[in-house]
């Protein structure tokens, strides 16, 4: 944590409101976001108790699975989930552009340019919390290896036909959003987050309500008394009533409402199944549908805040203007949408259980640089974000006092111009140390040369002046200017090539066994390699079969 | 590796020496294709690796060399060509302005290029891992040194580990660990967890490999090695290699009865010094805490101190050039630079841990990690960093901090989640801190500034 959030969330906790942390909104939001408010049975990894989604604010679908630990209710509910979640994918599948891409030419092995497809767009998963993107990756990887009885016909419990695609989508949703400033899967208390900052610990920012209502205290409330409220205040019989942003359940409902009407509903089933006659058995379908009704409204209870709160965070951000890094950033994710759109259209299999030696380590260095690249691009669009990178003396701003001309030495001296600024930031400088600034978009270096003696620091412009023998103008500051220079570098450069999965060195354990088993490389969740920023990603891990059965499971 | 104890006494040139045969007889005539070099401070890591660079040469196998910063090649080069000035080195590159050294234009035999091409054929090629994982489409060598291999990140190895056929891994186990700035945590437990150190992942895949550690310690004195090596190393202990006695520092100018001057003298008598302030909770740069930092460099230099080891016969002057100070924070080793300018002292080093790593001194002044903080996070207790600011210095080490730290270790208990398959390092930093306040303790001194 930075000095200046430090001071931010002292202002917020004295002021009782959210004070901003940045100016402008540092990440891209889809014009039609698919919204997912999931929740999850207490006590049962990865049994969904229900869910609203959709992409109207005003009429989300509500999906529910009235017995969560019935194999056969859960796979409906998946069915439908998939029945609303593919269709929105699909329909940003068709919409492309042409684009340019690096790639190994199969014959001579050079680095060449192909054109290839771009989605003009890519679809947006929004979720409460931090939470929910775990939830949503566990989902993707309970999905993502089943096979439908078309696929294998001899699988003993078959998935619905869209389950394992659906489940592949949600891994790759998962695993983009570990890409640091990616937005395919966003959490809206990360947005939040981002963007202002309040007077609670980052443990508590992940309560959606309280963090919103941090943010949306009226003048005279105070933010603290509208969270505290919105963490624990109940209603008379005992319930939240904010409930928590899930997929998690407060117990006091699960307890009190939830396990209750299930098992009126475990009741009506059995009952219905003991049903004598056709007549009897209209009597009980009825009354099935009663209690399933009546678990629909307990799972809309808990969701429908939450969906409202998401609406209401968006809303929030959107009084913001889009940085021009995130829509940089966002073409990344369009690579990495367009990206997996074509290994499931090619018939690759799913992403592997784990990754291999050089995914991992290709995935790891794109977020590397990713992260580097966020860092910048948001000081570099945000005044705000900047002036913390200057009280950590990462970047100083000021006036330019003094620019004397003077030239490289060698047998064609190139302009290497002195500019002296005076600044009251207090940058970390030490002899030689690289600074840079933005000039027309593009990063231009300048080396620290000393302190005059008024304090003013002396730099020596190296690049970006032109061919000539005279720097070009405009490309040199002028006294008068106000510049603002950085300690870290603008653009981020491409890591190391690592060597194909099936080169892996014995240092690594060799190549993967699984190579040449399986045909086809299985993409490795999709934002493995790709060299240079927002390009695609290369090829990926190996395809691997799931677990065998041991005698554990069917313990 | 059997230490001999009993009625034998230390030896430690002997036991040194012994050592240094047994890895180098692996390196050259081992079966194996990797030999893993444990060294704790000061123990001679960079003297072996130069030797067994220059032994493989001298056996016609020319080979690369990988170290981890820039400054550490440009360190590695230097001493090889001052071991044997005729020896063909190559120094393979940047192409960023000033990429090296410029001390390595004196040298006749040093060849400098940006492109390994050009490099080909030279007894030793001598990168950093980062320059070395650009390299494509050269014949593989058929070995290589790999140079401070417990910072190296298991990635940077898998970039490299392509172009030698086997390696001899040398690096310090107890300093700190590489670290990732994003999200690796995907991948703990896998034995190539990318984030990892290249030595975990190569003896989680090679664990047959010969492991080997230098025993001695040459840098740290009498006085700070058994601590250091029950503090940091207890499975693996090592020896100073000088006795009580051979290191002595004195001053010329007698107390002035102040706190600085005061740990000065129990830090020149014992090898140790706490100068401790009162508790309170600060902001990362304790302007109290800094400058009473610098006030004990400024002391240390106004007091005539002379330092007398074994090096040579005459006592040596205790300069500038021979005192650092280390921090946990840059931006707190920036307020030192500021507060020991103010009080005109310049040319003393200033820096953080990580930048300290591999150097030494005569005298350190250490702003405690956890001096003035209200919490204990992972970063602060770190084994590593701990480990690096305490071992240093060849005479004595004075710590500055804030009473208290005691207490703030026991409310902040170490709760990292466990991961499965991820061997535990021992010990843990919570431990450690405890084992170094302990010890300091013995050597306090309470001043209210």
């Amino acid at each position: 944590m930075s000095l200046i959030d430090d001071l931010a969330r002292l202002e917020a906790t004295a002021g009782g409101r959210a004070r901003p942390r940045a100016t402008v909104r540092h990440r891209h939001l889809s014009e039609r976001p698919l919204v997912f408010v999931p929740l999850t049975t207490a006590g049962e990894a990865g049994a969904p108790l229900g869910a609203l989604i959709g992409t109207e604010r005003t009429s989300p679908r509500l999906l529910t699975v009235p017995q969560p630990r019935d194999r056969d209710l859960r796979f409906a509910f998946l069915s439908r989930l998939a029945e609303i979640l593919l269709p929105y994918v699909e329909s940003y599948e068709s919409d492309v552009e042409a684009a340019e891409r690096t790639e190994a030419d199969p014959e001579t092995g050079k680095r060449v340019k192909v054109e290839v497809e771009l989605c003009a767009d890519a679809p947006q998963l929004i979720v409460p919390s931090r939470a929910g993107i775990e939830f949503v990756r566990l989902l993707g990887r309970s999905m993502r290896f089943r096979r439908t009885a078309e696929q294998d016909p001899d699988a003993p419990y078959p998935a619905p036909p869209r389950v394992p695609l659906l489940g592949r989508w949600l891994t790759h949703f998962g695993e983009r959003s570990r890409v640091p400033g990616s937005s395919l899967l966003l959490a809206m208390t990360d947005l939040l987050s981002r963007h202002w900052a309040t007077g609670q610990s980052s443990l508590e920012e992940q309560h959606l309500g309280a963090l919103l209502a941090w943010i949306e205290a009226p003048e005279g409330v105070s933010g603290a008394d509208a969270a505290l409220r919105a963490e624990l205040a109940r209603d008379a019989d005992g319930q939240l009533l904010c409930p928590p942003a899930g997929p998690a359940t407060d117990p006091a409902f699960d307890n009190q409402l939830l396990a209750p009407a299930i098992e009126r509903y475990d009741r009506a089933r059995a009952a219905l199944a003991a049903a004598a006659d056709g007549v009897e058995a209209d009597g009980l379908l009825a009354s099935l549908a009663a209690a399933e009704r009546e678990i629909d409204a307990l799972v809309e209870s808990r969701t429908r805040p939450t969906w409202d709160a998401v609406w209401r965070g968006l809303d929030a951000l959107c009084t913001l203007p889009e940085a021009p890094g995130a829509v940089d950033r966002w073409r990344g994710d369009r690579w990495s949408f367009t990206g997996h759109r074509d290994r499931v259209a090619a018939g690759e299999p799913p992403q592997p259980r784990v990754d291999d030696a050089v995914t991992a380590a290709n995935k790891l260095g794109t977020r590397e640089r990713e992260q580097a690249r966020l860092d910048a691009q948001e000081a570099l669009d945000d005044p705000l974000v900047m002036a913390g990178r200057r009280l950590a003396g990462e970047a100083f701003a000021g006036e330019v006092t003094d620019v004397v001309m003077a030239y490289s030495e060698g047998r064609s001296p190139r302009p290497r111009p002195l500019v002296t600024v005076c600044t009251d930031d207090r940058p970390h400088l030490d002899a030689g140390v690289k600074v840079y600034r933005s000039l027309e978009g593009k990063p231009q270096a300048a080396q620290f040369v000393t302190y005059d003696t008024e304090g003013g620091v002396v730099l020596r412009v190296l690049d970006k002046m032109g061919r000539g023998k005279e720097a070009e103008p405009g490309s040199v500051p002028e006294v008068g200017d106000r510049v603002c220079w950085t300690l870290f570098e603008h653009d981020q450069r491409g890591g190391p090539r690592l060597p194909d999965p099936e080169d892996t060195p014995w240092t690594h354990g060799g190549p993967p066994e699984e190579v040449g088993v399986t045909v086809g490389s299985g993409g490795g969740g999709g934002d493995s390699g790709g060299g240079a920023r927002g390009e695609p990603p290369g090829g990926g891990g190996p395809g691997e079969l799931p677990d065998p059965v041991t005698s554990e499971d069917i313990l | 590796m059997s230490t001999s104890v009993g009625a034998a006494p230390f030896d430690p040139a002997a036991e040194a020496a012994r050592a240094t045969d047994a890895i180098l007889r692996d390196t050259l005539h081992g079966a194996h294709r990797g030999v893993v070099v444990d060294s704790p401070p000061g123990a001679g890591k960079s003297t072996l690796v130069v030797r067994a660079a220059r032994e493989l040469a001298a056996a016609g196998r020319p080979l690369m060399v990988v170290a981890q910063t820039n400054a550490q090649v440009d360190d590695l080069v230097l001493r090889l060509a001052e071991k044997d000035p005729e020896l063909p080195v190559g120094r393979l590159h940047s192409s960023d302005s000033d990429p090296y050294d410029k001390a390595l234009d004196e040298l006749p035999n040093v060849r400098k290029s940006a492109k390994a091409g050009d490099l080909v054929g030279l007894d030793v090629v001598v990168s950093t891992a980062a320059k070395w994982g650009h390299v494509k489409g050269v014949e593989p060598w058929r070995h290589a040194i790999v140079d401070e291999a417990y910072q190296m990140r298991s990635d940077a190895l898998l970039a490299v580990a392509g172009l030698f056929e086997r390696a001899l891994f040398v690096g310090d186990p107890g300093q700190l660990d590489p670290f990732a700035i994003a999200e690796a945590e995907q991948w703990a437990g896998l034995a190539y967890d990318p984030s990892a150190s290249a030595v975990t992942t190569l003896l989680a895949h090679n664990p047959e490999l010969p492991q080997h550690r230098l025993p001695v310690s040459w840098r740290l004195p009498a006085s700070a090695a058994p601590l250091v090596s029950d503090a940091f190393y207890p499975y693996t202990p090592f020896r100073s290699g000088t006795g009580p006695g051979d290191r002595v520092l004195n001053f010329g100018v007698p107390s002035d009865g102040s706190g600085p001057d005061r740990v000065i003298d129990e830090a020149a008598v014992s090898g140790w010094g706490l100068l401790e302030l009162p508790a309170r909770h600060t902001p990362r740069t304790d302007p109290e805490a800094v400058r009473a930092v610098a006030l004990v460099v400024r002391r240390l230099l106004d007091r005539g101190g002379v330092a007398t080891s074994e090096r040579s016969g005459e006592p040596v002057p205790l300069t500038a050039d021979r005192v650092a100070v280390g921090t946990a924070h840059r931006d707190q080793a920036a307020a030192v630079r500021a507060a020991l300018a103010s009080l005109g002292v310049v040319d003393v080093t200033v820096d953080t841990a990580n930048r300290l790593q591999g150097r030494e001194f005569d005298v350190t002044v250490v702003l405690h990690p956890l001096s003035g903080r209200p919490d204990a996070t992972a970063f602060h207790l770190e084994t590593g960093r701990l480990c690096v600011l305490a071992s240093r210095h060849r005479h004595a080490c004075i710590v500055v901090c804030r009473a208290g730290v005691d207490a703030l270790l026991d409310d902040h208990p170490s709760t990292e989640p466990v991961q499965l398959g991820v061997t535990v390092k021992f010990p843990d930093g919570w431990e450690a801190n405890h084992a170094v306040l302990a010890r300091l303790a013995e050597h306090r001194v309470r001043w209210r500034p």
